[in-house]
C-alpha cells in the first residue's frame, strides 16, 4: 500500500539508472506546464528558479515581503557536501553513512545515498551564482568539522551561510523573474489544495494585505514550507514559520510521516520570562572551544539559581563537565539529541545554573587561557556580543583569578526546539501520496531520520530544489502535456475556496476573550513539558487530553478583532488552528513508536546508563499518519524501511 | 537580575498608503528590561486586542538580526541606538530609561509607500534585483567549485558586501531616500568575484536605471546609510558602484 518507489540496482546505481530511464517533458511542452511552488527559501526559492529556467511557468509565493526572508536565511555553520577537498578520507558513501547513523537508522537509505551523491554539485552551482564561501590564502574554498563526525566537510560563510545560501537562490530566482518564467506572490499565505479527480491542481491562497481568498490552478503544486518547530510556541524558528500549508496537505489525504521526530538544540539562550517570542540560537560551532558544565555540588547549584554567587564564583575542582564524563571520546561535541538529553537530566536532578534552574554553563575560560582572547574573539566574537546583546553578560570578559587561574563569565544555554525532521511523506520522487502534491525540504521527512546532523537542512534544502525535484517532477508531468490548463471557475476551486472562507468566518465569530498567543502560549506549554524531549506514556496520555482542552478553548473562546485589509492576529489564528492538529499528532506518533530513538526518546525505553534504546525489531519502519476526520484519530500505515548498503548499529559516542 | 521600567510609547498609525496617519500614545507599565523592543510591542498588542482595539502593524519574523524585515524608526534612528551591526529585533528594553518619551515610526520614503502603520512595502528592492544582481549560470553542471581560485582577500570583502540584509535602513536614513548603499553592496559582490565579472558593466547599468526609476533618489554622500547599516556595509561599495558605472557608460 506504501510505494516508496525505489529505483532497483545497487544503491549507487539507483539515481543515475533513474535518470537514465525517467520520462522528460520536451522544451515546447514545458511551457504549456504550471506548476505551483509554496514557500521561498532554500528549497523553494532553488526549485522554482530551476523550474524556470527549464522552461515551465512557475507561480511563487511567499508570506514575507520578499523572498529573501525565508528562514533558511538563519542558518549559521555550513553546509555538508563530500568534495573530500582536505583529503581526509571523505567520500560519497562516508557522508551517506554518517547521515544514515546520525539519524539513529530512521531515514530512508536510497534517498540518503542521493542526497550525499548530489551535495558536491552544490557547492560548484552555489559558487558559480557568486556565493562567497570561506577560502584558505591559496583561493580554494576552506571546510570545517561539525558534531557527529570524524572529517571536515563543512563549507561556510562567516557564521550566515544560510543566508548566502539563500540569497544565491534568490538571485537565480529573480533571474527567473526577470525573464519571465516565474511570477511572484509575496504577502501571500497558502490556505487549502484544491483537488480535481485525485490530483493536486491548485491551491486557494489568503492575501495579507488586502484579506482576499484567491484561488491558483497549475498541473502541479510543490510544498517548501518548512518545519513545525512553532507548534511549541518557543523555538528558534521565526515568527512566521508554521505548519499550515502541510497540515492542509494531511487534511487532503497527504500522510504525515514520523512527527515524533523534532530535533532539540542544546546550545540555545535559555527561557528568561513568560514575555519571551521566540529562542535564539547559539551556534553549535561554540562546543569546538567551549565546555559544559554544572556545579558539582547542589548547594552551590542553589546559590545559583538564588543569584548569591556567579558561575565564575565556582572553583575549577568543583565543576561537573559532565558530557566529557560521560562520553569520554566525542566529550563536547556528541549529537545534538544527546547533549540536550544530558542538559536535561543535570536540571532535573537539580544542579541547573539559572533562577529557572533550567540553564547549564558553556565556559570559553580554558580556550581563552589556551589560545589567548584574540584568537578566541576572531572565533566566536560576533556570537559573544549577540549573547552580550540579548542577556547583559559578555563571555569574553574576566571575571576573577584565582592564583592566577582566570575564570571568565561562561554563557548560560538551555536546549529549544529548533528543526523538525518529521514531515509529509513523500516517495522516492518527492512526490507525496496525492498525484501531482510534491514535498521538498524541511517540509518532507526523508533525509533525516530520527536526528538531523549539523549542516545538512542546508545540503537537503538545495539538493531537493535544485537536483532532484526538477528531475522527478518531470516524470509525473509527462503525461499532463495534453492536459489544457485549468480555469479556477472549476466547481473544486469554488467549494475549496467556500471552504476556506467559511472556517475564517467561523474564527472572526468566535469573539471570545484570549488572545490568538496566549493559547499558543499554553499549547507551547504543554507540548515541551509532556511531549519535549523526554517523553512517557502517562505524559503523553495527558497531553492529548489537554490539547482537547485547548482545542476547546480556541473554539470557543478565542478573540480575533474584524479588521479589513492586514489582519495579524487572523494570520496567526489560521496557524493557531493548525499547530494544534499538529500537536496532537506529535503526541500520537510519540506514543505510538515504543522506542527511543534520536530526538524521540520515550523514558520507559532507555539503558542503565540512561541512553536511548531503539527497538529494531518491532520499530524499524517510518510511521505514515492518515487524517480521519477533525474528532477522530488518524491510522497509521507503516513504510518498512530496508537496509542495503549499512548495518543497523546501536550508536556509540563513548568510546 | 532584571529591573523592570515604565515609559511612555508614541508610536505611528496610518491605514494605508493615502491615508494622513497620526500618533497613538500609551503608557507601558513594568516592563522588564530584559524584553526585546518586539516583545515589548507584542505586549502592547496584546493589551490593544484585550480591550478590542486592532493591534499596532509592523514587520517582524526571523527576531535574530538576519531576515533583514523588521524595520522601525525608533527616537529618529532606524533599528533605534542598538550596539553595532544590529538590527530592531536585537534591541533591547535595557537601553530605555523609566520616564521616557519613545517614538516610533515607519521607514519614510517615496520608494516605500506605508502598507499599514509601520508595515512597509520594499518591493522596490526585489524590482531592483531582478534587474541584475545575479550572475546568470543555470542550474546543472557547472566546473568544480575550485576551478577558479579566489584570492582569499577578494572573497572575504565579497562577503562583506554580501552581507547587506536588505532592510532598507539606508534609505530610511537617507535624505535623499538613496538606496545607493542597497545596488552597490550588491554591485560590489559580485565585481569582486571572478565568476561576477563578464556581466559587471551590464548589471552596474541595469540595476542603477531600475533604481532610478523605481523613484529613488541620488546620493550625496552624506554617509548617513552608513551611519545605521546594521550589518556594517560601507560607502565604500558606493566608490565602487560608480566606478563600475563609469567604466559601463565609458564603454557605450
Amino acid at each position: 500500500m506504501i510505494d516508496s518507489k525505489i529505483p532497483e540496482g545497487p544503491i549507487s546505481q539507483k539515481w543515475t539508472n533513474y535518470k537514465a530511464h525517467q520520462k522528460l517533458v520536451n522544451p515546447a511542452n514545458k511551457r504549456k506546464l504550471d506548476i505551483i511552488v509554496v514557500g521561498t527559501g532554500l528549497a523553494g526559492a532553488s526549485a522554482a528558479a530551476s523550474l524556470g529556467e527549464m522552461g515551465f511557468k512557475v507561480l511563487n509565493f511567499c508570506i514575507q515581503d520578499s523572498p529573501r526572508r525565508a528562514h533558511s536565511i538563519a542558518a549559521q555553520g555550513g553546509i555538508n557536501a563530500a568534495k573530500n577537498y582536505q583529503n581526509d578520507g571523505d567520500s560519497v558513501y562516508r557522508l551517506f553513512y554518517d547521515t544514515v547513523k546520525g539519524g539513529d537508522y530512521r531515514a530512508r537509505e536510497a534517498n540518503v545515498y542521493r542526497l550525499a551523491e548530489v551535495s558536491a554539485n552544490i557547492i560548484d552551482q552555489c559558487v558559480a551564482q557568486g556565493v562567497p564561501f570561506a577560502r584558505e590564502y591559496g583561493g580554494t574554498l576552506a571546510n570545517r568539522s561539525f558534531g557527529g563526525v570524524q572529517v571536515s566537510r563543512t563549507f561556510y560563510a562567516k557564521g550566515q551561510t544560510g543566508q548566502q545560501l539563500l540569497l544565491g537562490a534568490y538571485s537565480a530566482l529573480m533571474c527567473q523573474v526577470n525573464a519571465g518564467t516565474v511570477k511572484l506572490y509575496t504577502r501571500y499565505e497558502m490556505q487549502d489544495v484544491v483537488m480535481i479527480d485525485g490530483r493536486a491542481r491548485g491551491i486557494i491562497a489568503r492575501n495579507l494585505v488586502n484579506g482576499n481568498i484567491e484561488r491558483f490552478a497549475a498541473h502541479a503544486v510543490v510544498l517548501a514550507t518548512g518545519g513545525y518547530g512553532n507548534t511549541y510556541f518557543l523555538s528558534t524558528n521565526a515568527m512566521g514559520c508554521n505548519c499550515s500549508a502541510a497540515i492542509a496537505a494531511y487534511r487532503k489525504g497527504a500522510y504525515f510521516a514520523n512527527p515524533a521526530y523534532v530535533q532539540i538544540h542544546p546550545t540555545c539562550i535559555p527561557v528568561h520570562g513568560d514575555k519571551q517570542s521566540k529562542l535564539t540560537l547559539m551556534s553549535e560551532s561554540l562546543r569546538n572551544d567551549g565546555r559544559i558544565w554544572v556545579p558539582k555540588k547542589k548547594e552551590d547549584a542553589i546559590k545559583l539559581q538564588k543569584g548569591e554567587i556567579k558561575g565564575s564564583d565556582i572553583p575549577e575542582a568543583d565543576r561537573d563537565y559532565y558530557l566529557e564524563r560521560r562520553y569520554p571520546a566525542f566529550g563536547n561535541l556528541v549529537p545534538r539529541d544527546v547533549a540536550s538529553r544530558a542538559a536535561k537530566e543535570r536540571c532535573d536532578a537539580g544542579f541547573g545554573v539559572n533562577n529557572t534552574g533550567l540553564a547549564v554553563f558553556l565556559d570559553f575560560s580554558e580556550a581563552i587561557n589556551r589560545l589567548g582572547i584574540d584568537v578566541v574573539l576572531q572565533r566566536y566574537g560576533n556570537l559573544f556580543d549577540m549573547y552580550e546583546e540579548i542577556t547583559d553578560v559578555n563571555p569574553g570578559e574576566l571575571a576573577k583569578e584565582v592564583n592566577g587561574e582566570k575564570y571568565y563569565n561562561p554563557m548560560m544555554i538551555y536546549p529549544a526546539i529548533h528543526y523538525t525532521m518529521g514531515g509529509l511523506w513523500v516517495d522516492y520522487e518527492l512526490q507525496t501520496n496525492i498525484p501531482g502534491l510534491f514535498a521538498i525540504g524541511e517540509c518532507n521527512f526523508s533525509d533525516h531520520g530520527a536526528n538531523r546532523l549539523g549542516a545538512s537542512a542546508l545540503m537537503q534544502g538545495l539538493a531537493d530544489g535544485y537536483f532532484v525535484l526538477p528531475y522527478t517532477i518531470q516524470n509525473y508531468l509527462s503525461d499532463q502535456i495534453t492536459v489544457p490548463r485549468f480555469s479556477t471557475d472549476l466547481p473544486e476551486f469554488k467549494a475549496t475556496e467556500d471552504a476556506v472562507k467559511a472556517r475564517i468566518n467561523h474564527l472572526l465569530g468566535i469573539k471570545g476573550k484570549k488572545s490568538v498567543d496566549s493559547i499558543h502560549k499554553e499549547l507551547g506549554h504543554v507540548m515541551w513539558e509532556y511531549v519535549g524531549m523526554a517523553r512517557t506514556k502517562e505524559g503523553l496520555e495527558t497531553a492529548l487530553a489537554k490539547l482537547k482542552e485547548i482545542r476547546k478553548e480556541f473554539e470557543t473562546n478565542v478573540f480575533i478583532p474584524h479588521i479589513d485589509g492586514v489582519n495579524i492576529e487572523l494570520d496567526k489564528a489560521l496557524r493557531l488552528n493548525d499547530f494544534i492538529t499538529m500537536g496532537q499528532l506529535i503526541a500520537i506518533d510519540a506514543l505510538n513508536r515504543e522506542e527511543s530513538c534520536g530526538g524521540h526518546f520515550r523514558s520507559e525505553h532507555q539503558t542503565e546508563e540512561g541512553e536511548a534504546k531503539r527497538d529494531d525489531k518491532n520499530c524499524f519502519y517510518v510511521s505514515c499518519w492518515e487524517y480521519q476526520g477533525e474528532d477522530k484519530d488518524p491510522v497509521k500505515y507503516q513504510e518498512p524501511l530496508k537496509y542495503e548498503a549499512i548495518e543497523v548499529k546501536t550508536r556509540n559516542y563513548k568510546n | 537580575m532584571a529591573k523592570n521600567i515604565s515609559f511612555t510609547l508614541k508610536y505611528w498609525k496610518q491605514n494605508g498608503p493615502k491615508d494622513a496617519g497620526h500618533f497613538d500614545m500609551r503608557e507601558m507599565k513594568d516592563i522588564p528590561d530584559d524584553t526585546s523592543f518586539l516583545e515589548m510591542l507584542d505586549i502592547l498588542n496584546e493589551e490593544l486586542v484585550a480591550e478590542g482595539k486592532e493591534p499596532f502593524v509592523f514587520d517582524h519574523d526571523c527576531r535574530e538580526g538576519i531576515c533583514g524585515m523588521c524595520s522601525l524608526y525608533i527616537n529618529g534612528t532606524p533599528h533605534g541606538k542598538t550596539a553595532t551591526g544590529a538590527t530592531t529585533c536585537q534591541l533591547y528594553m535595557r537601553r530605555f530609561n523609566d520616564g521616557d518619551v519613545i517614538t516610533v515610526e515607519p521607514w519614510r520614503s517615496a520608494a516605500f509607500p506605508v502598507i499599514k502603520d509601520c508595515m512597509v512595502d520594499r518591493s522596490a528592492f526585489d524590482k531592483i534585483q531582478a534587474a541584475g544582481g545575479y550572475i546568470t549560470v543555470r542550474t546543472g553542471a557547472p566546473q568544480d567549485a575550485n576551478a577558479i581560485l579566489i584570492p582569499k582577500q577578494d572573497a572575504d570583502e565579497a562577503m562583506d558586501c554580501a552581507t547587506c540584509i536588505g532592510c532598507g535602513a539606508c534609505v530610511a536614513a537617507c535624505k535623499n531616500g538613496s538606496a545607493m548603499l542597497f545596488v552597490s553592496s550588491k554591485v560590489s559582490q559580485f565585481a569582486l568575484l571572478p565568476q561576477g565579472r563578464p556581466e559587471a558593466a551590464k548589471r552596474a547599468k541595469a540595476m542603477v536605471a531600475k533604481m532610478d526609476e523605481l523613484g529613488f533618489g541620488n546620493c550625496t554622500n552624506t554617509r548617513a546609510c552608513e551611519a545605521v547599516c546594521p550589518k556594517n556595509e560601507t560607502v565604500a561599495n558606493i566608490a565602487r558602484l560608480n566606478r563600475e558605472f563609469i567604466k559601463a557608460k565609458l564603454h557605450d
